[in-house]
């Protein structure tokens, strides 16, 4: 179906299945009830979800498939944000031009920085791409933020205000970034029981946006692009002596997730208008290749679980606090439920950056595929317990799958 | 006039010079072999032909073309392809696959955009890729990681693969190295298998005497940096000063 | 010509700490070769080696001075720090006043023990892998060693100020008959910064184990084949390494206030300094360093800020995007590092 072969439609059907259904799946506790507090399912950590699952599917692209490693990829994202605000300061809140305008320039950045960085390999261009996001920090941060040139309004951040331009704005457009009429923050609420789902535009319209560019991204993986962008990474040396240039087809890898970028930077700001410099810290860029390698550098589907894993986790633990953590542990002896909160407490609340640390380090070293080579393990281990001989070998002799 | 014609070559290191003046005639459909004691400056000439190393001056000459100073892509795009001493091949990827990218090498030129398409969609490449390996005897290989192949395997790949591109001369560097003799017959029956049914030149630096005698037609010798001899094999085998250059530098 | 000599001594202090981290990290890499970027987080933990030392120095018993009352009229309490009962109370509060200079002492045996553990526990395993992996967990690395020292620290910066008696400005211009006022402390920290560089070169040039391991950067298996077990000696650099990062840390804690992000913050400029400088050269790490501390400097002055605005923000980034496509290698980097 839509040119992709049986696995991977089947792939592309769990992701559409899972983007459509999350406001019921994400939110499986009565609002009520004390396990309310694992409820994902409402639409600002929504749309969180997938606009980082189009940063990271489109990071995966240029990392899981020809191994460069950049740390500069928030500066795409930071641009994509910029360039969607002064859309919406100009002409209108309508999200469309402001998205494609958000791709358009971060795809130029990215050919920009690209083009430079890429003339060096390795380390090098590890650094070259932080060196290019540092800068475009400072930039944004504080050069291009000045009295006779205000770009970015700096610290503030850019913001839409009642004395901008809008050339198409209209009275009875909502005064929120819409698409033609419908605004983003419109909410449907939808109680069944003591169940709450929430059904909001904004997270319908990144959803779609998200599943068309995952579907895009295996379209490219499954290419003779992508062919020979896994060849970049395998053995440029070969590559070069079978006549093929690599440098080109790394360059339009790293447009295409710059891209990818700019788009998630665009969307950022259609949810919530509003560009701060802070979304392009190295930091940022940090977060991008700690998603896409937790949850399956190279893999189609690895990058939106890294995202929405991290995502989610974010948001529990910063929620959780001392209290609640007393409220699990009650049920032992009292210097007992101390000492467990104690222990915990380092790692909950604002803590969640030294547990991100921990996993990650423990990913990288004992599980270098990340979540989904976590999964297809535990797989093969039931699979084995079944004693069916035969599944376990047709899985050790397939391509790795998705 | 030969394909593939050296002139006058030089390459310094410093103070060392790796190549003095090197001349050489490579004819078209031959075999021919490059031997010479370590050191003699196999692999600098050889480098020197894919544009992996610039020499100091001189030039080569592909089919009437200056070689000098392009990109090895592009060397290679003019119809030269290389096996390497330890064989390089996509690692990452299915034989299948290595097998494929030479071939789109070839339809699509050093670089094409072609990320909408489907691969499986590509049935004419497969097809080739698949006759090609079957060639080989390795059809039933094709969706192993190409990396879990054995020696020997990697090498008929290799070979394979610069075949995909049906260049117009093959330059192997000491293809048989660090190979157990079986390994070697085979390569050797592969290379003479390749002479008889292509229209191909084959250009080959190697150690074991062996693999030279079984294949070339001609050989160069080439001793600290220069060609010291260049004839039939018949001729080069009690060649005195071919001896003195090997006896040489084993005593 | 006075504003000229200021500058160059304003990048001299900024320039000695990224030449401290840069030299650390190119011993590592050159030895090891391992690309650390947890290796400004161990700038960080000097710094907060100070930070404890200055705690534990004021560590303090109450007492109620009877013949004072506070303002509601209760007895005073008064805390006396226990060096001050030990020691006197002139000794004691001497003591306390000199806690950073004396954090040295303290910091070379904690950082060394905090190296070792790093290259015995971790690093090690990383050998092997490639140069992105060894990025990626250093990475995670430094976010749980920054983020501890958040947990237990806080996230404001801490002042950590110098001994009064050289806290002040000294004139630098009255030798040569100039009017150059200058922070004393900054002078201290580039004397302290070139003792240690030349202390490093010296060790590594005069003795056999700095022979051994300079051999060891140019050539690791055929040392190894020599059957020197270089794995030892490599870890004692790493341990050097950090030892350095963190002198680097206690003795910049005057001149910024040491916070838990201090470590990435020098980090991505001391990378951009050895990549300038040539990745795995020493000499080139310090040359760099000290180049781009300098520049810097003057990229801040007003004159430098007005022609181009901001342009003391990015001048590092600038310099380094221009040498790495200008000159791949770097200033005085060598054939064949890191070129795949």
């Amino acid at each position: 179906m839509l040119g992709l072969n049986k696995q991977d439609t089947s792939l592309f059907l769990i992701v559409v299945a899972m983007t459509v259904l999350a406001p019921f799946f994400l939110n499986p506790f009565p609002s009520e009830s004390s396990l309310a507090l694992f409820n994902a399912g409402y639409p600002d950590l929504m749309q969180r979800f997938v606009i980082f699952g189009i940063f990271a599917i489109g990071f995966n692209i240029l990392f899981g498939l020809t191994g460069y490693l950049s740390f500069g990829h928030a500066a795409f994202l930071g641009v994509g944000s910029y360039a969607a605000v002064w859309i919406f300061k100009l002409f209108t809140y309508n999200v469309i031009p402001a998205i494609v305008f958000s791709v358009i320039v971060a795809g130029a950045f990215a050919l920009f920085i690209g083009y430079i960085s890429l003339r060096r390999s390795g380390i090098y261009f590890s650094i070259l791409t932080l060196a290019f996001a540092q800068m475009s920090f400072a930039l944004a941060y504080s050069v291009l933020s000045n009295p006779n040139f205000n770009l970015t309004n700096g610290e503030t951040g850019l913001q839409v205000y009642g004395d901008d331009l809008q050339i198409f704005h209209r009275e009875n457009l909502p005064d929120f970034p819409h698409l033609f009429g419908l605004s983003m923050r419109a909410n449907y609420e939808l109680e069944i029981g003591s169940w709450l789902f929430n059904f909001s535009a904004g997270y319908y319209i990144c959803a779609i946006i998200m599943i068309a560019a995952f579907y895009l991204a295996v379209r490219i993986f499954r290419s003779p692009f992508g062919t020979m962008l896994r060849a970049v990474k395998s053995n440029q040396t070969r590559m070069y002596y079978t006549g093929l240039n690599a440098r080109p087809y790394t360059l339009a890898a790293f447009v295409v997730s710059g891209m990818y970028a700019g788009l998630a930077g665009g969307l950022m700001a259609a949810v919530d208008p509003l560009a701060g410099a802070e979304r392009m810290q190295w930091t940022a860029s940090g977060e991008v290749v700690l998603m896409t390698i937790l949850g399956g550098t190279g893999t189609l589907i690895g990058p939106i679980l890294g995202a929405g894993f991290i995502k989610y986790f974010e948001n529990i633990f910063s929620k959780i606090n001392d209290t609640i953590l007393h409220g699990w542990f009650a049920f032992l002896p009292e210097g007992l439920e101390n000492l467990m909160v104690a222990i915990v407490h380092p790692f909950i609340g604002k803590g969640w950056h030294l547990t991100l640390g921990i996993l990650f380090m423990l990913v990288i070293i004992f599980l270098p595929g990340g979540l989904v080579e976590g999964g297809q393990r535990i797989l093969n281990l039931l699979r084995r317990r079944n004693g069916q001989k035969s599944d376990a070998d047709k899985s050790a002799q397939s391509t790795p799958a998705e | 006039m030969g394909i593939l014609e050296v002139k006058n070559v030089n390459k310094r290191f410093g103070g060392l010079q790796a190549l003095g003046d090197v001349n050489l005639s490579v004819n078209e459909r031959t075999v021919h072999a490059i031997i010479g004691p370590n050191g003699a400056g196999k692999s600098t000439l050889l480098n020197c032909l894919i544009g992996k190393l610039i020499p100091d001056t001189g030039s080569v000459m592909f089919d009437g073309q200056l070689v000098l100073g392009l990109k090895p892509y592009e060397i290679n795009q003019m119809g030269i392809s290389r096996v390497f001493q330890t064989p390089e091949i996509f690692g990452d990827l299915t034989v299948l696959e290595n097998m494929m990218i030479p071939i789109f090498a070839k339809r699509d030129g050093s670089f094409r955009l072609h990320a909408f398409e489907s691969t499986l969609n590509e049935g004419e490449i497969i097809d080739q890729a698949m006759v090609l390996l079957e060639s080989l005897g390795m059809a039933d290989k094709r969706t192993m990681q190409s990396a879990s192949l054995s020696r020997g395997d990697k090498r008929r790949l290799e070979i394979g693969m610069c075949l995909a591109q049906e260049p117009r001369l093959l330059l192997l560097d000491e293809p048989t190295a660090g190979m157990a003799r079986a390994d070697t017959n085979n390569t050797i029956d592969l290379l003479k298998q390749i002479k008889d049914e292509r229209d191909i030149t084959i250009t080959i630096i190697e150690h074991d005497m062996h693999v030279v005698f079984s294949l070339a037609e001609r050989i160069t010798v080439l001793a600290q940096g220069s060609p010291l001899v260049e004839d039939t094999p018949d001729n080069i085998k009690g060649h005195p000063k071919v001896r003195e250059a090997y006896l040489g530098e084993s005593a | 010509m006075d504003s000229i000599i200021l500058q160059i001594l304003n990048g001299l202090d900024k320039g000695s700490a990224y030449a401290l981290i840069a030299l650390g990290l190119t011993l590592i890499f050159g030895t090891l070769g391992v690309v650390n970027f947890a290796h400004g987080a161990l700038f960080m933990i000097g710094a907060f080696c100070a930070v404890t030392l200055q705690r534990i120095l004021n560590f303090s018993y109450e007492t109620i001075d009877e013949t004072k009352k506070d303002f509601l009229g209760n007895p005073l309490k008064v805390e006396t720090p226990y060096v001050e009962s030990w020691f006197g109370p002139e000794m004691g509060a001497g003591i306390i006043e000199w806690s950073v200079p004396l954090a040295i002492l303290f910091c070379i045996p904690v950082m060394i023990a905090v190296g070792f553990a790093m290259e015995r526990g971790l690093i090690k395993f990383f050998y092997k892998r490639t140069h992105a992996d060894q990025i990626l967990v250093t990475f995670g690395l430094a976010i749980v060693l920054q983020e501890i020292i958040k947990f237990y620290y806080g996230a404001n910066p801490i002042p950590t100020p110098a001994p009064d008696a050289l806290d002040g400005v000294i004139n630098m211009g009255a030798i040569i008959g100039m009017d150059i006022t200058y922070p004393i402390w900054r002078v201290v920290y580039f004397c302290f910064a070139a003792v240690i560089i030349l202390g490093i070169f010296a060790f590594l040039q005069f003795t056999t184990f700095g022979m051994v391991v300079r051999a060891g950067m140019a050539d690791r298996e055929t040392v190894g084949i020599l059957g020197i077990n270089i794995d030892r000696r490599f870890t004692i650099m790493f341990g050097i390494a950090a030892a350095v990062a963190g002198l680097a840390g206690v003795m910049y804690t005057p001149i910024n206030p040491p916070n838990y992000h201090m470590g990435m913050d020098f980090l991505v400029l001391s990378f951009v300094v050895v990549v300038v400088g040539g990745m795995g050269s020493l000499p080139g790490a310090v040359l760099a360093g000290f180049i781009l501390g300098i520049l810097e400097s003057f990229a801040s002055t007003a004159w430098a800020t007005s022609l181009l605005p901001g342009i003391n923000q990015v001048i590092i980034y600038l310099v380094a995007i221009i040498i790495l496509l200008t000159r791949p290698r770097g200033l005085m980097g060598r054939k064949g590092v890191m070129e795949e």
